[in-house]
């Protein structure tokens, strides 16, 4: 019963940030650029979604309740989903479907190129997120996994190498992507010994 | 909704300007609560507002011949999307943060390799040569560029008063940096205050505006009040705001952008889309109000003019 609701409150808490653009966007709120403006707030909350998926356990660990993991995919979806509509609006909008252009862009700027690396080790997981799959893939599933650890390293580093020297509106993220990866380390640590 | 192109007339050639406000401040009762919950904040609306609200005229105008005949950039954009780093790093900041910002009294000390140094107050200089309006391009390093109707005259005119000497072969601006009043000031982003420069050639050029006013009007503080420079074939961040020192020096200066991160901005940052920034390209660029990219023009369009200053020059080498 409980998990039910925070499952709907999982769905209107995730939808609310597309909801927000939308509602800009047809009132004329999107400011001066709005292509950078959707660019950029999609990009935010795939990292805050993501963060708040790596959230799920430590705070299992620290609640004991242990079923707060059935809502760890649903967390984890939408973040994928956040990074998708990120990067459809640099293909169709920003770009404007100019491949060449594009494919310059990942392999030869930094910041494009590891904020594409970071959405193709979503794929694999997004695809593996089933049950069957799970049960297919067993104690090779968690492995496959762990790579989620590197997404929001790679998304952290993404922003920093946008913006301009001095600018600090990456540091929060950073913080909080090293508390939570620090976290795991710490437990990891424990039990090794 | 925004993401649709509009259409090819300037939205200040449909609707006067006086017009166009009355009804938005008819419309900005009703729409303050809902714009408050848009934006997260309740104050920023209110300041927003009070940013683009009407401002003194300036009187005895003349139209220049300085003028590119490409359609305006609204106002409203003009006005709210700006990179001014004493007041923030976002590019709403300077509007919300910028009322602070003392225009009165204001003076320009001009000194350095000169035969007569001077302190003008801005009374002073809005009379010493007759104002025109320019509309010109402006292209900012970070690939987005406006159309924008300044008010000013050559800086030439400013610089001749004091009579560069032979040693003069570099123009230095240095520009305000209060941390009382500008809270980027209390920050570190770059080193306070903000100094830009030209070659003595670049300065006198006649394409080369002190602008003291916009849209026929004096400039808001958060687009460089009271007086500031617009270089338009160099990146916008060249064109340094709200000045208060301009020395005429031997040595080429420090800029600001260039001493926090030398291999992104050079001392020159002519707009050059065949010289990449390192970390994006500078091939095309998108124009406030425009959904499709264009590309970008060597010397932002002004290669006519000014690209025999470079004669010679790998501006490569010189970017």
């Amino acid at each position: 019963m409980v998990l039910a609701r925070l499952r709907v409150a999982i769905w209107i808490t995730c939808l609310l940030p597309l909801a927000r653009l939308a509602w800009l966007g047809t009132t004329g709120g999107l400011g001066a650029n709005p292509i950078e403006f959707v660019t950029r707030s999609t990009g935010t909350w795939t990292l805050v979604i993501l963060l708040a998926t790596l959230c799920v356990t430590p705070l299992r660990q620290l609640t004991g309740w242990t079923e707060l993991v059935r809502v760890r995919r649903l967390l984890g979806l939408f973040a994928f989903f956040y990074a998708c509509v990120h990067f459809s609006i640099w293909i169709g909008v920003d770009q404007f479907f100019d491949w060449p252009a594009m494919l310059k862009d990942i392999l030869k700027r930094p910041f494009i190129t590891v904020g594409f690396a970071g959405l193709l080790l979503l794929v694999p997981l997004a695809v593996t997120s089933t049950d069957a799959m799970r049960r297919r893939l067993k104690r090779n599933w968690a492995r496959l996994h762990m790579l989620v650890y590197a997404v929001p390293v790679l998304g952290v580093l993404h922003y920093w190498w946008l913006v301009k020297k001095g600018v600090q509106t990456p540091f929060p993220y950073t913080v909080a992507v090293a508390v939570l990866l620090g976290w795991r380390l710490l437990v990891w640590v424990r039990r090794a010994r | 909704m925004h993401l649709i192109r509009r259409p090819d007339i300037a939205p200040s050639e449909i609707t006067p300007r006086d017009t166009w406000l009355d009804r938005r401040s008819f419309l900005g009762g009703a729409a303050a609560g809902a714009a408050a919950l848009a934006s997260g904040g309740l104050l920023a609306p209110l300041a927003a507002q009070a940013a683009t609200a009407p401002r003194e005229k300036l009187a005895g105008v003349k139209k220049s011949n300085w003028t590119v005949a490409e359609t305006l950039t609204p106002y409203q954009d003009v006005t709210t999307y700006n990179n001014y780093y004493e007041f923030g790093t976002d590019k709403a900041d300077p509007a919300e943060n910028a009322h602070t910002l003392k225009t009165r009294p204001w003076t320009v000390r001009v000194e350095g390799e000169c035969a007569k140094p001077a302190t003008f107050g801005i009374e002073d200089i809005l009379k010493l040569a007759p104002l025109e309006e320019r509309v010109y391009r402006m292209r900012c390093v970070e690939a987005w560029s406006m159309v924008i109707p300044w008010v000013g005259y050559s800086l030439s005119e400013l610089l001749k008063r004091v009579e560069p000497t032979g040693n003069a072969k570099f123009v230095e601006f240095a520009t305000l940096a209060d941390p009382q009043t500008m809270p980027g000031v209390r920050g570190r982003v770059l080193q306070w205050p903000y100094v830009e420069g030209l070659r003595i050639d670049e300065a006198m050029h006649p394409l080369t505006l002190l602008t003291m006013g916009v849209y026929g009007e004096v400039l808001p503080n958060q687009n460089g009040a009271p007086v500031r420079l617009v270089v338009p074939w160099k990146y916008g961040f060249k064109s340094a705001k709200s000045i208060v020192r301009i020395r005429l020096v031997e040595k080429m200066p420090v800029t600001a952008w260039n001493r926090s991160q030398p291999s992104e901005y050079g001392f020159f940052s002519n707009v050059n889309p065949e010289v990449d920034h390192p970390r994006w390209s500078q091939a095309k660029e998108r124009r406030i109000g425009e959904f499709r990219k264009r590309d970008t023009l060597p010397f932002n369009g002004y290669a006519e003019q000014v690209a025999s200053l470079y004669t010679g020059m790998d501006l490569r080498k010189w970017f």
